[in-house]
């Protein structure tokens, strides 16, 4: 069984919450005391129906509030997958939330109501999760049911949803037409909708193609922490303990380590439970090396003929996070692989209109919320790829060092 | 033979997926803290977040010591499993005991039939990672047991006062975890956040571990509590009007003994729990614990004053 991770994003009444409901329930990962308790809730509050919104919305005051304000995490399982659903409340105010589900996602579900068509809130989703590279994009064209299952509408939002992302990097784009209320092609193909020879949503959700996602070609293991038992029965023992952020690795690979530039061959890659073959992305392993070179924390192997770039100057989209902007002259932690180095913000470029993908070239700063370009200088050199070619190896996050809080994502731009 | 990239191979299993995250998290937190610690429980969330631990550090000893937040109302046989665990791994146990605290002034015995000393805890654990000076607590929680759970990060800062506010959380994005923190405050490391009950029992399956005999069917003394079976103990006792039987049970979480309810069951393997766990139409938490029941919101509080 494999594991998918999904983003949702969706409007106030676009029926998501009804959607992810609809799953949880048809794949019994909703219990009976979830059902009853929400139930509770809902009479209490005076609803008309169950409202399943309940279900995400976990916190006091967002039952309070009847508003999501944060990514609630869900899971639930067929025999062919496990899915963990980021779902995002689609609020504009909480695009950094969005940015965080999609940071993980293997694909984002965007949700359309079949009644308003493409509107704003659809084209900022689709561009937030173009921007963080979802490798799988599905817009679900929802309530069919209240449009009479007419084929014409699904259509023209199709259409028009194309026409759009041709500007937005997405590199699988699939349309399902749904009524999550009626459960129309949410787990069964639709009677109501013989004209529409796709799959259903779960059937897309348990089949989309993950395999080759990943990058198995630049190999990188980001080096996390140096394994050095003080134990007599293990004597002289050094292993580099990391997660694969790119490529495959091998015994008997001859690898290069960064910022050194030293060589050696990879002797064994070693485990709790025994040796492996073959070490590759998102796996945790630790690799010994023939020659004892002093590598520690924060160092990169790699390839020798395959390397991350090497430099200290970033040009980078970041989305911002928190009240105080970002300003240039500013400088902040930044976190990038296994290393903490200082940045300074050179220049901000340009903002994005996330709605309109306008790029306002006057900014000076980017305020919560908004997402823009931006140069920085950091205090020692990061060995990275641009965030296109590799999430692992060209993504970053920035916390003032005054407030520690996570205040900035960032996603390397560069030649590829 | 050559294995053909983008042909299906090079995937990993949900459960090596996981394992690998897990893995990762808690590399990343001894590299990055001072002076972690690992909470242990002896129940299965803390017995498999321990395997894990072994994993990342192996062949090195684990890299910090376990604690165990002792209500003194306890079963027994996870006591004993405690402690013979610890003594495999050649692990540090730190006991932080909440009879101690109740002793030296700190917290006060809850009144009333059967009291227990869930919430008395927080104050406890809160006390030993000041005096342990712990900047980094692993907890075995998973975001699918509670709604709060659910919306919680990997990793959770905690203030100076050991509190939680749901409402301002650090952005958690791809695997780049912060934990920076000031002087007094800390943080709740969560390495199971996106396992589920069923994969924790598959865990468990697949390792081979062993837990305590609590979690197979037995025959044991109960009364009927709020609807959930409590076990006949020096701790709690059946109101008057309630008569206690015997019956065959097993548990599905393990806590105090004065708020942890039994379920009936024959499971008396994995194999058979994980049949049960698949087939079950009730949260393990919504089955078998009375201090979630107080309120709707009743986890999200405590762990607002630094509960688990």
């Amino acid at each position: 069984m494999e594991l998918l991770r999904f983003a949702t994003a969706g409007s106030v009444d676009d029926g998501k919450s009804t959607l992810i409901g609809r799953l949880l329930l048809d794949s019994k990962a909703i219990f009976e005391d979830q059902l009853e308790a929400i139930e509770r809730t809902s009479r209490k509050r005076g609803d008309e129906y169950t409202d399943l919104a309940l279900l995400t919305d976990g916190l006091r005051a967002e039952r309070e509030q009847g508003i999501t304000i944060d990514v609630a995490y869900r899971y639930f399982a067929t025999p062919l997958r496990k899915f963990i659903i980021a779902d995002t409340p689609g609020h504009p105010q909480y695009t950094r939330n969005m940015v965080t589900g999609n940071s993980t996602a293997d694909l984002t579900l965007v949700l359309v109501d079949a009644r308003k068509g493409i509107v704003e809130q659809t084209r900022r989703h689709a561009f937030l999760a173009s921007l963080l590279r979802v490798p799988h994009l599905l817009l679900c064209v929802n309530k069919m049911d209240l449009v009479g299952y007419d084929e014409a509408v699904f259509a023209a939002i199709r259409e028009e949803f194309k026409a759009f992302a041709t500007r937005l990097e997405v590199s699988d784009l699939s349309f399902i037409p749904i009524s999550a209320l009626q459960g129309d092609n949410v787990v069964q193909r639709s009677l109501n909708m013989p004209w529409y020879d796709g799959q259903s949503l779960l059937h897309h959700l348990e089949h989309v193609f993950i395999a080759s996602d990943r990058n198995l070609i630049d190999t990188r293991l980001p080096v996390q922490w140096v394994v050095r038992p003080t134990a007599s029965v293990v004597p002289d023992y050094r292993g580099y303990a990391g997660a694969v952020a790119g490529g495959v690795f091998r015994a008997g690979d001859e690898v290069m380590v960064l910022p050194s530039g030293l060589t050696s061959v990879i002797t064994s890659i070693d485990s709790y439970d025994g040796p492996i073959e073959e070490a590759y992305p998102p796996m945790s392993v630790m690799l010994r090396l023939a020659d004892d070179l002093d590598i520690s924390r924060g160092d990169m192997i790699c390839r020798p003929h395959n390397r991350p770039t090497v430099g200290q100057d970033i040009d980078a989209m970041m989305c911002w996070m928190t009240d105080r902007p970002l300003q240039v002259g500013q400088v902040v932690a930044l976190k990038h692989t296994t290393r903490w180095v200082r940045a300074q913000v050179k220049d901000v470029h340009y903002r994005l209109d996330v709605n309109t993908l306008h790029r306002d070239e006057s900014a000076d700063a980017l305020r919560l919320n908004e997402v823009g370009r931006v140069s920085l200088r950091v205090t020692q050199p990061l060995f990275y790829d641009s965030y296109r070619r590799n999430r692992a190896t060209g993504s970053f996050v920035v916390a003032p060092e005054d407030t520690n809080v996570t205040s900035g994502a960032g996603m390397i731009l560069g030649a590829d | 033979m050559e294995k053909v990239v983008g042909a299906g191979q090079y995937q990993l299993s949900h459960l090596e997926a996981l394992e690998a995250q897990s893995i990762h998290i808690m590399r990343e937190v001894v590299a990055e803290f001072e002076h972690p610690c690992l909470l242990f429980s002896g129940g299965k969330d803390s017995l498999v977040m321990l395997r894990l631990a072994e994993k990342a550090f192996w062949p090195a000893r684990l890299p910090f010591p376990v604690m165990h937040v002792d209500t003194g109302h306890n079963f027994p046989e996870v006591i004993e499993y405690r402690d013979k665990r610890v003594a495999e791994l050649g692990a540090r146990l730190e006991v932080a005991s909440v009879q101690q605290s109740i002793d030296s002034g700190r917290v006060v015995e809850e009144r009333g039939p059967n009291p227990s000393r869930n919430r008395l805890q927080t104050r406890t654990l809160l006390d030993a990672i000041a005096a342990h000076r712990f900047d980094a607590v692993f907890g075995g929680g998973r975001r699918d047991e509670e709604k709060a759970r659910a919306k919680e990060r990997v990793y959770s800062f905690r203030d100076e006062f050991g509190q939680w506010d749901p409402k301002n959380q650090r952005p958690e994005l791809w695997g780049l975890y912060n934990g920076r923190y000031h002087n007094g405050e800390h943080i709740r490391v969560f390495p199971l956040s996106d396992w589920t009950e069923l994969d924790v029992w598959q865990y468990i399956a697949d390792e081979s571990l062993e837990v305590p005999s609590i979690y197979f069917a037995h025959r044991r003394e109960v009364f009927r509590s709020d609807g959930m079976l409590l076990a006949v103990s020096p701790f709690a006792a059946p109101p008057e009007d309630e008569e206690p039987f015997e019956t065959t049970v097993r548990y599905r979480t393990v806590g105090d003994m004065t708020c942890t309810g039994a379920v009936e069951s024959n499971a008396s393997n994995v194999e058979e729990i994980i049949a049960e766990v698949a087939a079950s139409r009730i949260t393990e938490r919504g089955a078998t614990r009375a201090d979630d029941k107080t309120s709707e919101a009743a986890m999200e509080d405590r762990k607002r004053e630094g509960y688990f």
